[in-house]
């Protein structure tokens, strides 16, 4: 019965909130204000006492040793073709997977995972309402088409692929504007993986026309060397020094005959092949395997050409051990992209399976992220069922996390009600004007920057590196979230909280309702509620000051911080 | 390009000092000394982030106090004053005052300060030749010329560096702290990054409460924090909910330190509300007044930086009034700073550096619009150091009957600067990590705004 469109005042600054409100708006944005704010009043009162939603949640949690209301006690789903490996592993080591996690865990878990992005109050309420049993799977299906989700998965694979402007990369901003949408386009078209590498690597041309060359410009050094350290490591997910002699030098040859060509145009520059040298050349692959470019052949596309076979046993590999491990914190080879023969998968035949599906679906990255979310093992929940320490590595339980900084900085922005950060950069000022409405995760250049950012770990791109984000807590990240005036005038300021506190007045319950699904995507549990509750009525504090407070108390939990 | 020796003469006083100082000898003494010193310090474990530091003489000065007189104080009305040279030069300020050391007359609106000249020492040979905002601050605060592709840090993150965590600095507080508000893109931490730069306390010490950014919340009460954090700690169910973990085992204690800022002992360096009545009086109820006494207590806790960002000199127009207004405020808050530091036994160990980014016109600008205004003056000004190992009650230098050129002894911003280093034991000499791996140094000798001459005079 309650509609919340995107755009009110409890939506998400999503796909439909993205361009900034004109002033010519305000007058229909008051309207839609006040409409909104009747569909919750009518919401807080008729829905209050008995909501579908709420009495699942009660009855998910209603089982001994499953732990409210993070956790249910039965699957909802079958297992599919991930479950089987790792479950084997887990019994043969003789550790107990997690319990099935609950609905409203999964619906925050599968937002930040897949999107980037809490969900807003009508998806959770709907989705927690949901008695349909494919749900879940739904769930993932819609994600998936979201524009956030490119957005997200495009700043994924810009911290791969190193998107940024200044030192010690220096792309330069037109060029990263260019490099950035490619990347965006291809995921959100969802372009093959096989396709998206065979372009970065043998595309020819003006990097601003022909973006995916800027590959080969966002490389520390230009030099064969460098440049074939980057792509065993981006593609193969390798460190080249970590193999035979032969075989590096093998590696160095197919990038040692591109060429950068400047134009009249301010840092535009053509990358393509070489043609001076008349010579062919004889190589090894890095399987060892005998590589031979005959004169006037590109040698990029010999390479390219032996990457992406579906046999060559790197490139499905490295893929979904990335991909794993943007999921679970940790891939099955560990570091993601430190693949080498003495540093074993911790579970061969789950990594064997991925590359398996991977290879199968012809290399549909979305088909790969459908099959790991919908899996019991994606599904678990964040409490683990055993004290073995290997029990993370062998995936037992879903390990939690601190939210990405640009993840983090988004979502304390919308609480606030859409005040965009403030950039910086060590550029001149004309590129880190950015609309309000602009997401971090959207962000193209990763020289454009916050303190924000830089204090909670952002990566700086300078290498590609899975090591460069840092999502370990620090002093300082704390005593900003606890106590600056920064994370004060958000709350103060969020139309959201003022909005609960102005249609719940006269029902305490109501309000904290609001902001645990506001904040934490459930449902309050009755000791919540009561704690809450007294905390309302135990001082000198008006009601504003105290919703501020519980959405304060909530926005430094550890439910709110890490993904669980 | 010539050097700053030969375009002034050389005294026979000057001629002595270098003879006995001069470069050679500061050199030499620097191989020797730090020797002993790199020894030591191979034998400690560094992390990668450790900067190397070649130690140069054992440091006299463990802290440094920075009055930074933002937008540029005129020369003839503090520390340089000219009664002789006519009303178009000192306007109505043309009575100056004895100091407490025989021969040394300052501005008659400094009384207080007048008492202590014996504490501090006035140079009046300061020369840069910039006249724009930035490009002087950024001179005068980092001891580098502007332009070129790298931003060098500010004396504040120099000291940071050197001085800071990464010397086993184990204060509560960061190592550099400014008040209230930051200097933005020149007074920063330049090219060594986020770990160097300023804790920026925010917020006003003469308010009744110092709402210091992330250490205490303006408007919330000592009470009200508790109770929030009772709060967020009853629900914590998923903390609950999860055995014991690393991550929010790590997460948990960081929180507790933030606490001991916010709630603890941390934090109360910044809680005037310690200080007697008659003392926060004497340094006078402003900003400026009461930063000074912020500045004496984190010195007193063991921080080695501290800058004072006193803005409102930059006086094109309304000079005069405005001389009047907050002279006497600069007076009595920097004036009660030395007294204290002194009464505490602080100030030996203690450099107290006023400064701004250049002078003003001496000539005072009658004509519309400024209509009795000073404007920007690079050529020649003054600055004042006291403590920490420099002598008190001295003059260096000294400017021309006008105060237009600079007449005897120029000092340049990078000199004062390699001074201030050398007496908190930082080899001007030492390199600076930087993201390109160059070779930079703390300061770089070849600089044209450089005498390559410590002020050994009051060393």
């Amino acid at each position: 019965m309650i509609v919340f469109r995107r755009g009110g005042p409890l939506a998400m600054p999503g796909a439909g909130n993205n361009r900034a409100q004109a002033s010519s708006y305000h007058i229909m944005w008051r309207l839609f204000t006040t409409i909104a704010i009747c569909a919750l009043v009518c919401a807080a009162f008729c829905e209050a006492q008995d909501d579908a939603a709420h009495s699942n949640a009660a009855l998910q949690a209603a089982a001994p040793g499953v732990a409210a209301p993070f956790e249910m006690p039965a699957w909802p789903m079958p297992a599919n073709a991930v479950d089987a490996p790792v479950l084997s592993e887990l019994r043969a080591r003789n550790i107990k997977p997690a319990n099935p996690c609950s609905d409203a865990v999964f619906i925050r878990r599968a937002h930040l995972d897949v999107i980037g992005t809490l969900p807003d109050l009508r998806e959770v309420r709907e989705f927690l309402a949901d008695r349909r049993p494919g749900k879940r799977a739904a769930l993932v299906d819609r994600l998936l088409e979201r524009d956030e989700f490119a957005d997200y998965w495009a700043m994924k694979w810009g911290d791969v692929l190193r998107v940024k402007a200044e030192f010690p990369i220096n792309l330069w901003p037109n060029a990263v504007q260019a490099y950035h949408r490619w990347i965006r386009d291809a995921v959100r078209n969802n372009m093959p993986y096989d396709q998206f590498a065979r372009a970065l690597l043998t595309s020819s041309g003006s990097n601003f026309r022909e973006p995916p060359v800027n590959f080969y410009r966002a490389v520390q050094g230009r030099d064969a060397a460098a440049i074939a350290d980057a792509v065993a490591l981006t593609f193969m997910g390798a460190r080249r020094a970590s193999w035979p002699g032969d075989r590096q030098a093998g590696m160095t040859s197919f990038f040692s005959r591109i060429l950068y060509k400047q134009t009249i145009e301010w840092k535009e520059e053509i990358v393509c092949m070489n043609p001076s040298p008349a010579t062919g050349i004889e190589s090894v692959f890095p399987d060892g395997g005998p590589a031979r470019i005959v004169p006037g052949q590109d040698p990029r596309r010999v390479f390219a050409d032996w990457l992406i076979t579906p046999t060559n046993e790197w490139f499905a590999r490295a893929a979904v051990n990335r991909v794993w491990a943007w999921l679970f914190g940790r891939g099955i080879v560990h570091e993601p992209d430190d693949i080498r023969q003495d540093n074993p998968p911790a579970n061969p035949g789950l990594l064997a399976c991925l590359e398996k599906e991977f290879v199968d679906a012809r290399f549909d990255l979305r088909t790969l992220l459908r099959l790991v979310l919908n899996s019991r093992t994606y599904q678990q929940s964040s409490i683990p069922r055993t004290d073995t320490p290997e029990a993370e590595a062998l995936f037992a339980f879903y390990p939690v996390r601190r939210l990405d900084a640009e993840v983090l900085i988004d979502a304390l922005n919308w609480i606030a009600g859409g005040a965009g950060e403030k950039y910086t950069s060590e550029i001149p000022e004309p590129f880190t004007f950015i609309p309000d409405t602009h997401r971090t995760i959207a962000l193209a250049d990763g020289s454009i920057t916050s303190p924000f950012l830089e204090m909670f770990g952002r990566p700086p791109r300078d290498s590609g590196l899975a090591s460069e984000r840092n999502n370990l807590p620090t002093d300082d990240q704390r005593l900003y979230l606890l106590n600056s005036s920064e994370v004060q005038r958000k709350l103060q300021r969020s139309r959201h909280l003022r909005a609960v506190t102005g249609l719940t007045a006269g029902n305490r319950q109501g309000t904290i309702r609001w902001i645990y699904l506001l904040l934490l995507s459930r449902e309050p549990m009755p000791e919540e509620t009561a704690t809450a509750g007294r905390y309302f009525q135990s001082g000198a504090l008006n009601t504003q000051d105290a919703v501020n407070d519980l959405a304060w108390a909530l926005i430094n939990s550890k439910e709110f911080l890490y993904r669980h | 390009m010539s050097t700053p020796r030969l375009l002034h003469p050389v005294t026979r006083r000057t001629a002595l000092k270098r003879l006995l100082f001069g470069a050679a000898g500061v050199a030499l003494i620097d191989r020797i000394v730090p020797l002993a010193r790199a020894a030591e310090s191979a034998g400690t474990a560094a992390g990668p982030a450790q900067p190397v530091r070649p130690a140069c003489a054992p440091a006299r000065a463990k802290a440094v106090i920075q009055i930074w007189m933002w937008g540029g104080p005129a020369h003839l009305d503090t520390f340089d004053p000219k009664p002789d040279a006519g009303n178009d030069y000192c306007g109505p300020l043309k009575k100056p005052i004895a100091t407490n050391v025989d021969g040394i007359r300052i501005c008659e609106l400094l009384p207080e300060l007048a008492k202590h000249a014996d504490k501090y020492s006035i140079l009046r040979g300061m020369t840069h030749g910039n006249n724009g905002h930035e490009t002087a601050s950024y001179i005068v605060q980092t001891g580098h010329e502007p332009g070129g592709s790298l931003v060098y840090p500010c004396v504040g993150a120099v000291v940071s560096l050197f001085n800071g965590y990464d010397a086993g600095y184990k204060g509560r507080v960061p190592p550099y702290i400014v008040l209230t508000s930051a200097q933005g893109r020149f007074s920063e931490a330049g090219f060594l990054g986020l770990r160097y730069k300023p804790f920026v306390t925010g917020g006003d010490p003469a308010q009744r409460q110092f709402a210091v950014e992330g250490i205490v919340a303006a408007g919330i009460t000592h009470e009200r924090q508790q109770g929030r954090r009772a709060l967020l700690h009853s629900l914590d169910t998923l903390g609950r909910a999860m055995p014991p973990n690393q991550q929010f085992q790590q997460l948990d204690r960081c929180e507790e330190k933030a606490y001991d800022m916010i709630l603890g002992d941390g934090g109360k360096v910044f809680d005037l509300s310690d200080e007697k009545d008659a003392l926060r009086d004497r340094y006078g109820r402003n900003t400026f007044g009461q930063s000074c006494l912020v500045a004496r207590r984190l010195v007193e806790s063991g921080v080695p930086c501290v800058t004072i960002n006193y803005r409102g000199w930059d006086t094109h127009k309304q000079h005069f009034e405005t001389m009047q207004r907050k002279l006497p405020e600069m007076d009595k808050g920097m004036a009660s700073l030395l007294q204290d530091l002194a009464d505490r036994g602080l100030l030996d160990s203690t450099i107290v550096w006023w400064s701004g980014e250049f002078g003003r016109t001496p000539r005072v600008q009658w004509e519309s619009p400024w209509n009795g205004g000073r404007g920007h003056y690079g050529k020649c000004f003054s600055a004042v150091l006291a403590g920490g190992g420099f002598k008190g009650g001295c003059v260096v230098g000294a400017s021309d009957s006008k105060g237009e050129e600079v007449a005897d002894r120029p000092v340049f911003p990078q000199d004062m600067i390699a001074s201030i280093y050398g007496l908190l034991g930082i080899n001007p000499d030492a390199p600076l990590p930087n993201p390109r791996g160059l070779d930079v140094k703390v300061l770089q000798p070849e600089d044209t705004h450089s005498s390559r001459a410590m002020l050994r005079e009051i060393m």
